[in-house]
């Protein structure tokens, strides 16, 4: 099967390549972007491991195919963090707050968290878990990943405050 | 500033034991700079991919590789015919079988590997793998354990068929491994006859998985030119797979380079060794370029590492006012098709035999007999040490289903029968050195902090409500009293494949006072790298922020056997004390000559030598390191370096009370879980931020394993639950909050006194979640049912005890 | 896990759209939210030769409230469905169900005209569909037409849709405003299809049930409308024996498989449970 031509822009930057029309998302970010923070877990869009920001929502990459998101924004965790390198609340929070242990899904929880947080600035615990539930984590049980991300709440409220 | 203030000040700036430390490991995962297996990229590297098999049990009949081979991109594909020149057609398992790397003549599980494709991308490689041709001859499958050993079951193993002496003695079936056993049967037999009460029940423990987020892979580079093989991998224990592979493709062990880089999670999964590691291998040396394999979720639930799968069957003997005077226990174990547990070579069934728990039994039995079945291989150590899981579950499932005979408090009845505090150290009657133990105090403070006598009178309350009709739910309160027996181990009865089970630790201090520490062991989540640093930044008083610490390559670590079975602390975090310390006496020698004393005159205070009554004379840590590579000091070597390989005398044995609280709606067996409480003793506490963490995860995985996770097999050998559509892994929203707690027991012969945490939340939580499940229905004769406790198996539960339907 | 290979399109009108499906006819796939389709063809149990991307279609993808009546495009995601204060307001059942499919992300992506058009006994809005006795509209090569939710569903995964036809939209009459409902759903966990799940729509009068309707999912090879409980509720109080005919009538016309959420009785059991529940629900919404 021929290429194709995509364009798009990651993490504000343009990209354009060309691709198989079957080549997922996830992996053109990962193979020819070299964009290796987002994981592949499940391969059956139940872990996140994968979750990008396309157009500003949360989508599982391991099932877009890159043909989809031709013109799209996306964001991955590379691009979380300012472009000075200052780190984002939620960065910030997850290692204050032992949000991560093995790292594996954490890309994709954080990047996930990021664009809730845009949704519910102010969301409950229960809203947390309901937000999250799209991505699995085998290792914190949770709960100080919900603690890490109320922590930025708080964070980005205060900052936002100040501002 | 006051002597004491600064003391403390010094104390802080380490961040040594006992710290709260944040980890230095995050910076880079948070930032998506973690670098997996699955990250690695060399130029001209291939990928390999497997043809797998459709049926649980088939003749090979023919293999035609054409199409394969038809599709621009394939390099080559491989079957056994290929492997059998080299010998590698075959590998050894960790437990003295051998398992086939691809394929020979047969297949025996569904998903069993039977042709390896190497291409240009991942893509092509899949393409490839849908055109290799198979014509198999399907087989009867045998899925059922109870029926591997009859007269008429298939025979599975046509290669060992002949072969009546296995790994572990003899076999008595084509289809048996082994028989194994420990304590006085006649004894235990004894007890029961004589008993004024006895229980039995058949206790099966589900065959489930790890499943670490991360799959297994691994990238195989053979360096032609100067001979040299390197494999990066999703390896819980680098080193021992360097002398493995060397063994088995002699290239000879210098020439071997394995390295674990960040692993997303072990749980066991990742100890074992596996045919995409040998056909990655096999791939690179033949072609000399590098060669890319990586499991898919599917393969990894079907193919790699299955946990459990015992089904054990439990008697007590006991008086009627609930002493405990006798145990006896058989487990038929469900192996699988090829016999790869991962145990210390001693011991086929682990350290079941830990299966009298946390009470003083005074005779007792165990008698396992493993089985061949065409199921996937493994009977790795998911998140527990060696079997002690299935022997927690069912020692503690026993004494619940004793109280109910006895109409007594299960909580009271573990009191009466716990080894007491002052028995310690403890031989249990089948043959376990419990090195230190106050269980009494433990529980005490469990049933105080969850309020255990108000949570039964609400359960009383519950019940009556629950008769009257104003509810249908009804409340359950599950008590678990857990010990592990966790850091294998001594070498003299610990090894696998001949490599005892000692562990290491080697440490450089640079000449301006900082340090780099290189372990035989490898994290995959645990923090090694911020908490071996902790340990050393007390013992050596260099702030652990200036200690780097490294794992994982072979060509630079030192010697080690891994990390799982919550071996590091034990073993490895004690290898580091001790090298620390060889540290500080050569340190104490330098310090002595500085400041013109006999050494005796010093004493060391925090991060420094110091004048004993004059503290103002002292040299700090800082300041030896740099006097060391930088003075001449006669009669020692410049440099400040030590290495220490620590053979542990004895296993540790952390140990905790659990109690979980769940609802039950009996009309759809939906369970949810209310509260739960976890106290762990692990004895010396490094940094109480990354326990908590730990205890949270495991609880989170016995949650799952308890509620939910069955790898089952249909009659003909098709799994189920083979994905995570059906695995049950929880999200946040089925996730409870976990409440954590501690007592503090330090282990008597480990330097620190530190014991192993990260194994215990599941080793405690499975049967603390089962005994809320089974407590829930004790008032209407529920004895026990098998896990996991599903909805649909728990509404089954309700409707034979007739309260749904 | 890697999906076959195929040609791409992206047309941006829907006669585009059906002349690719017809031009390509029995190897064309529509392709929206693509959370159904691209795990079977990664699963290599989906091959087709072509895919039809419809984002670009702008018609697809309004919903329209005028009145009572009701017209949402195939290319609304249940992300877009839930954050719809007019259907909030005109048929809240829609958010309710949205709110049970799937996580976050997939709900970003997944689309009702996917989850309707697909064929999954698993699939939550087909049910919801047809107890809103709601209308699909087909465009094919001969022009569109329309067919009731209720006739659409053959079997797991065959509908009436003929291969060369697209899913437009979805048409139907919002309950009149004062009705109750409920989606009442097990799983075993978040991102799980029903182990049974039941929609309840239901208007009072007084102290009486005027109307009611009630759709099963995941309890049968296709959604189901439950015509004789939904009738068993109508002109009674709501009262015990009233529920449990409809119960009982519902539990009647299921048929479920036996897989890793149960048993086909316990499955069946839930289903009487799950409408039982949302009877009650509805009921309390109502006035």
């Amino acid at each position: 099967m021929s290429k194709i031509d995509v364009k798009m822009t990651v993490n504000g930057k343009a990209v354009e390549t060309k691709t198989e029309p079957r080549t997922l998302l996830i992996h053109l970010l990962r193979e020819d972007l070299n964009l290796t923070g987002p994981h592949i877990g499940c391969d059956t869009s139940h872990c996140g491991a994968c979750t990008v920001d396309l157009n500003g929502k949360s989508v599982k990459s391991c099932t877009v195919f890159a043909a989809q998101a031709e013109g799209a924004e996306i964001t991955t965790i590379e691009g979380i963090a300012k472009p000075d390198g200052t780190l984002h609340a939620l960065q910030e929070a997850f290692r204050q707050h032992h949000g991560l242990q093995c790292g594996f899904c954490t890309p994709g929880m954080i990047t996930r968290a990021y664009r809730l947080l845009q949704e519910n600035p102010n969301p409950t615990e229960e809203e947390i878990r309901y937000g999250i539930s799209g991505n699995l984590c085998r290792c914190t049980g949770y709960q100080n990943i919900v603690k890490s991300i109320q922590a930025a709440a708080e964070e980005l409220s205060v900052k936002e405050a100040a501002e | 500033m006051n002597v004491h203030a600064d003391t403390k000040e010094r104390v802080e700036k380490l961040q040594g034991l006992g710290s709260s430390r944040k980890r230095v490991e995050d910076a880079r995962f948070t930032q998506g700079a973690g670098n997996y297996v699955d990250d690695i990229k060399l130029p001209g590297m291939l990928f390999g991919d497997f043809a797998r098999s459709p049926y649980g049990h088939a003749r090979i009949k023919s293999i035609n590789k054409d199409a394969a081979l038809a599709v621009p991109g394939v390099v080559a594909v491989l079957t056994a015919e290929d492997l059998k020149p080299l010998n590698l057609h075959y590998m050894p398992t960790l437990a003295g079988d051998v398992q086939a790397v691809l394929a020979d003549e047969k297949v025996l599980f569904q998903n069993q590997e039977v042709a390896f494709i190497v291409a240009e991308d991942r893509y092509i490689a899949a393409d490839a793998a849908d055109l290799v041709e198979v014509e198999y001859e399907e087989l009867p499958a045998l899925v059922d354990a109870f029926k591997a050993m009859d007269d008429d079951a298939p025979l599975l193993r046509e290669d060992i068929k002949d072969k009546m002496e296995g790994a572990h003695g003899p076999r008595k079936h084509h289809n048996h491994i082994f028989h194994w056993e420990e304590g006085d049967e006649a004894g235990a037999n004894q007890a029961l006859a004589d008993a004024e009460v006895t229980v039995e029940e058949m206790i099966t423990y589900q065959r489930v998985h790890p499943c670490p987020l991360e799959t297994c892979g691994c990238v195989a580079s053979m360096d032609k030119i100067n001979g040299k093989l390197t494999l990066w991998g999703t390896f819980q224990a680098p080193h021992a797979v360097r002398t493995v592979a060397s063994l088995i493709t002699n290239i000879p062990e210098h020439n071997i380079r394995v390295v674990s880089p960040d692993i997303g999670g072990g749980f066991g999964n990742k100890v074992g060794v596996y045919a995409g590691y040998i056909c990655a291998a096999v791939a690179s040396i033949v072609t000399g370029v590098p060669i890319k394999w990586v499991e898919d979720r599917i393969e990894n639930l079907s193919t790699t590492a299955f946990a459990r799968d015992y089904h054990m069957t439990g008697k007590l003997a006991a008086t009627r006012d609930g002493r405990i005077t006798g145990l006896h226990c058989h487990v038929l174990a469900d192996h699988g098709a090829f016999d790869a547990c991962a145990d210390p070579t001693k011991f086929p069934a682990g350290f079941f035999h830990i299966c009298t728990g946390s009470y003083d039994i005074p005779v007792a039995y165990c008698g396992v007999d493993g089985v061949y079945t065409n199921k996937a291989p493994g009977g790795v150590a998911y998140r527990c040490s060696f079997r002690v899981t299935e022997a927690a579950y069912m020692i503690e499932r026993m004494i619940d289903v004793l109280a109910r005979k006895l109409d007594m408090d299960p909580a009271e009845l573990r009191m009466k029968n716990f080894i007491r505090k002052e028995q310690f150290p403890y031989t249990s009657a089948l043959g376990w050195e419990y090195d230190s133990g106050d269980y009494h105090t433990a529980m005490d403070k469990a049933l105080e902090s969850v309020d255990y006598k108000a949570l039964r009178a609400e359960q009383q309350e519950n019940r009556a409500a629950f008769e009257r009709g104003d509810t249908r739910k009804l409340m359950g309160i599950g008590v678990a009293f857990f010990t592990e027996i966790v850091g294998a181990g001594p070498v003299k009865n610990c090894d696998i494949l001949g490599l005892g089970m000692f562990d290491s630790c080697e440490i450089r201090i640079h000449p301006t006072g900082s340090a780099i520490a290189r372990l035989g062991t490898i994290s995959q989540g645990q923090g090694h790298a911020t908490t071996f640093a902790q340990i050393l930044a007390t013992e050596i008083g260099i702030p652990a922020e200036d200690i780097t610490l490294e794992e994982g390559d072979t060509d630079t670590a030192p010697y080690g056997l891994g990390t799982y079975g919550s071996r590091s602390t034990p073993v490895a975090g004690a290898a580091t004390a001790m090298a620390g310390r060889k540290i500080r006496a050569k340190a104490q020698m330098i310090a002595a000559y500085l400041l013109e004393v006999h050494e005796g005159d010093l004493e060391w205070d925090v991060d420094r030598f110091q004048v004993k009554g004059n503290p103002d004379a002292h040299k700090t840590m800082k300041e030896i390191a740099f006097a060391s590579y930088n003075q001449a000091i006669p009669g020692l070597e410049p440099g400040l370096e030590a290495v220490s390989y620590y053979d542990p005398p004895n296993m540790t044995y952390p140990f905790g009370a659990y109690i979980c609280v769940v609802d039950i709606d009996v009309d759809t067996g939906v369970t949810d879980v209310r509260s739960f409480y976890a106290l762990d003793d692990c004895g010396t506490r490094i940094n109480p931020m990354i326990i908590e963490g730990q205890v949270h995860g495991g609880l989170t995985e016995a949650l799952a394993i308890a509620m939910g996770q069955d790898i089952s097999y249909d009659e003909i050998g098709n799994i189920r639950g083979g994905s995570l559509l059906d695995f049950f892994l929880p999200t946040a929203v089925e996730t409870p909050l976990w409440q954590t707690d501690h007592t503090t027991t330090p282990s008597p012969h480990h330097p620190i006194g530190a014991k192993g945490v990260g194994e215990s939340p599941n080793v405690g939580g499975v049967p603390a979640f089962s005994n809320a499940v089974h407590d829930a229905f004790a008032h209407k004769g529920l004895t026990h049912t098998q896990m996991p406790h599903d909805h649909w198996r728990v509404w089954e539960t309700a409707r034979k005890l007739g309260l749904t339907g | 896990m890697i999906p076959g290979s195929f040609d791409y399109h992206r047309p941006t009108s829907v006669d585009e759209a059906v002349g690719l499906l017809a031009g390509h006819a029995g190897n064309a796939l529509i392709l929206a939210g693509g959370h159904s389709l691209i795990p079977m063809m990664k699963l290599r149990m989906a091959m087709p030769e072509h895919l039809i991307d419809i984002q670009d279609i702008a018609s697809l993808s309004s919903i329209e409230v005028s009145g009572p009546q009701i017209e949402i495009g195939a290319n609304v995601t249940q992300a877009e469905l839930i954050a719809s204060e007019d259907l909030e307001q005109h048929c809240p059942i829609l958010r309710e169900t949205s709110l049970q499919i799937a996580d976050p992300q997939i709900r970003n992506v997944g689309t009702l005209g996917g989850n309707v058009a697909n064929g999954d006994p698993g699939n939550d809005m087909p049910a919801i569909m047809q107890l809103l006795d709601a209308t699909y509209v087909l465009s094919g090569p001969d022009g569109s037409r329309e067919v009731k939710a209720r006739d659409f569903y053959e079997a797991a995964y065959f509908t009436t849709r003929d291969e060369a036809e697209m899913l437009t939209s979805i048409r139907f009459t919002a309950p009149p405003a004062g009705h109750g409902s409920s989606y009442m759903k097990q799983k075993r966990k978040i991102g799980d299809y029903a182990t049974a799940a039941a929609g309840v729509v239901l208007t009072m009068s007084g102290d009486t049930c005027a109307s009611a309707s009630i759709g099963l999912t995941n309890v049968a090879d296709t959604p189901l409308w439950a015509e004789d409980a939904s009738n068993a509720l109508i002109g009674t109080t709501l009262d015990d024996a009233a529920v449990s005919a409809a119960v009982d009538a519902a539990k009647a016309i299921t048929d479920p498989a036996a897989d890793g959420r149960g048993p086909a009785e316990y499955r069946t059991h839930v289903a009487g449970i799950m409408v039982q529940r949302a009877i009650q629900a509805a009921h309390q919404r109502a006035n």
